[in-house]
């Protein structure tokens, strides 16, 4: 799969999840390793470049999450 | 600047022999307006007899999930100082070695940026830099990183890994801790700076069994230096300890834990096979006994303090394991836990409560670690023994 296509992936699991369910790292590499038959490894390393670009951040809450950053006002 | 708050409470913390922590915040709120705050916040905290931090949240730098503690203040209007007042973890070096001069340029940039105020070490051991604002923490990370620091671990992630002082100062150690602790940070940089665990995870490495970091209470995984082999005994240097006045059976003998030791008044014997290498003998006769020449660490999982259920001492998984570069040995196994937690791992729970709820002998099979006689933690205690179907001969 397409790095672009595997973040878009990622992206809008997140997205999905806001509001109903924190998601930790490793949901999320469990969940799209599974659904889309990627390796852990590749769904780690395009979660990171998201995180670089600051498109998704790490927040903590107890424990800590993946989450869309809030927007700018 | 002088203070702005009157503190009659805290000023009775002045009192006394000892430094007090209330005059070094009076002496940062000289220069440091969240000093200040700092002082008036923790006055009415004491006053009301309730905590005023808010913590966590969203709050971090670009890229990292660890090192930044968000704290907040619930009186914002009352202490703008304090509004934000967010902890920086600095990643400390092995043993915590500085010079003089990498501290003046910690402290330099902390007074920069932050409140001027730093807790050496903080209980994770990490440099602790204490009250900074949201829009601070990129400019004082690309700083400490032009330096080169970086940040340590928090949140669900690797933390800082930390040791003893070891070889580089101390006679007794049976590893190189220092060496073992660099490149544990350098092998999971990726796990400490972006939380990927169910819960934080800890290593210590402490030198031999007197376990100066206290690791077997304080690290999901201890490593702890050990040797395989005999004790070596230098009777000339026994029997000189004895004339100088130690009382070999008393000091020695009895207080040796398995009772493998006997003194006739000339010669000390040590049944080295019931020998739990405990470091009590040797530390107390270190020019008499040394230990044995073929040196390596115990691994022992599991401890943690009761944050979210009840603390825990770690125990032993690996009685003798080589601790040499590039360790593969250690990061093969450290990568089976991992996979193993994470795989049935529930939200914030550490590795030792997932032993505890799933039980040590799944633990073993699974990850694949050979069962030994020393991994029984509590021989006496044990009022059961658990076979599995394959175990019994039918």
């Amino acid at each position: 799969m397409e790095r672009e296509e595997l973040k878009k992936i990622i992206y809008e699991l997140v997205e999905k999840s806001m509001g109903k369910k924190k998601l930790k790292q490793s949901d999320i590499l469990k969940k799209v390793s599974a659904e889309h038959g990627v390796d852990k490894g590749e769904v780690k390393a395009a979660l990171r470049e998201l995180m670089d670009a600051g498109k998704l951040i790490f927040t903590y809450f107890g424990g800590s999450y993946v989450e869309i950053p809030p927007k700018e006002e | 600047m002088g203070t702005k708050h009157k503190t009659p409470l805290l000023d009775d913390l002045e009192k006394g022999p000892f430094p007090s922590f209330v005059t070094e915040i009076k002496k940062a709120a000289e220069h440091s307006e969240y000093a200040q705050d700092l002082l008036g916040q923790l006055e009415l905290s004491f006053k009301e007899k309730v905590t005023h931090w808010k913590h966590g949240g969203i709050v971090g730098v670009r890229g990292y999930g660890s090192g930044v503690i968000g704290r907040y203040s619930d009186v914002p209007e009352e202490f703008p100082g304090v509004a934000h007042f967010h902890t920086l973890r600095v990643n400390s070096p092995s043993g915590f070695f500085y010079s003089t001069k990498a501290l003046r340029e910690i402290c330099e940039v902390w007074d920069k940026y932050g409140s001027g105020l730093t807790n050496m070490h903080g209980s994770t051991g990490d440099i602790i830099l204490l009250g900074t604002k949201t829009e601070n923490l990129e400019p004082v990370f690309a700083e400490l990183s032009s330096r080169g620091w970086d940040l340590g671990g928090s949140g669900s992630a690797v933390r800082t890994p930390s040791c003893c002082v070891g070889q580089a100062r101390c006679e007794w150690s049976n590893i190189d801790t220092m060496a073992i602790t660099h490149d544990i940070t350098h092998h999971y940089q990726d796990e400490m700076h972006r939380p990927a665990f169910p819960y934080k995870f800890k290593f210590k490495v402490a030198g031999c069994a007197i376990d100066c970091i206290a690791s077997i209470a304080r690290a999901d995984m201890s490593i702890i230096g050990t040797w395989k082999g005999d004790i070596q005994i230098d009777q000339d240097e026994v029997k000189a300890y004895a004339a100088a006045g130690m009382d070999i059976q008393k000091e020695i003998v009895e207080l040796c834990p398995t009772g493998c030791m006997s003194w006739d008044g000339s010669e000390l014997k040590i049944n080295n096979e019931d020998c739990n290498r405990c470091m009590h003998c040797i530390a107390k006769m270190a020019k008499a006994l040394r230990p044995g020449p073929e040196k390596g660490a115990t691994i022992l999982l599991g401890s943690k303090a009761p944050i979210v259920t009840g603390a825990l001492m770690s125990w032993v998984i690996v009685p003798f394991m080589k601790m040499e570069p590039p360790y593969e040995e250690f990061y093969d196994l450290v990568d089976r836990i991992w996979e193993w937690w994470d795989e049935y791992g529930k939200n914030r729970e550490r590795i030792g409560e997932l032993i505890e709820r799933l039980g040590f002998p799944r633990f073993l099979k699974e990850v694949g670690i050979e069962p030994h006689p020393a991994m029984v933690k509590e021989p006496r205690r044990d009022p059961f023994f658990f076979w599995s179907e394959e175990d019994i001969e039918k």
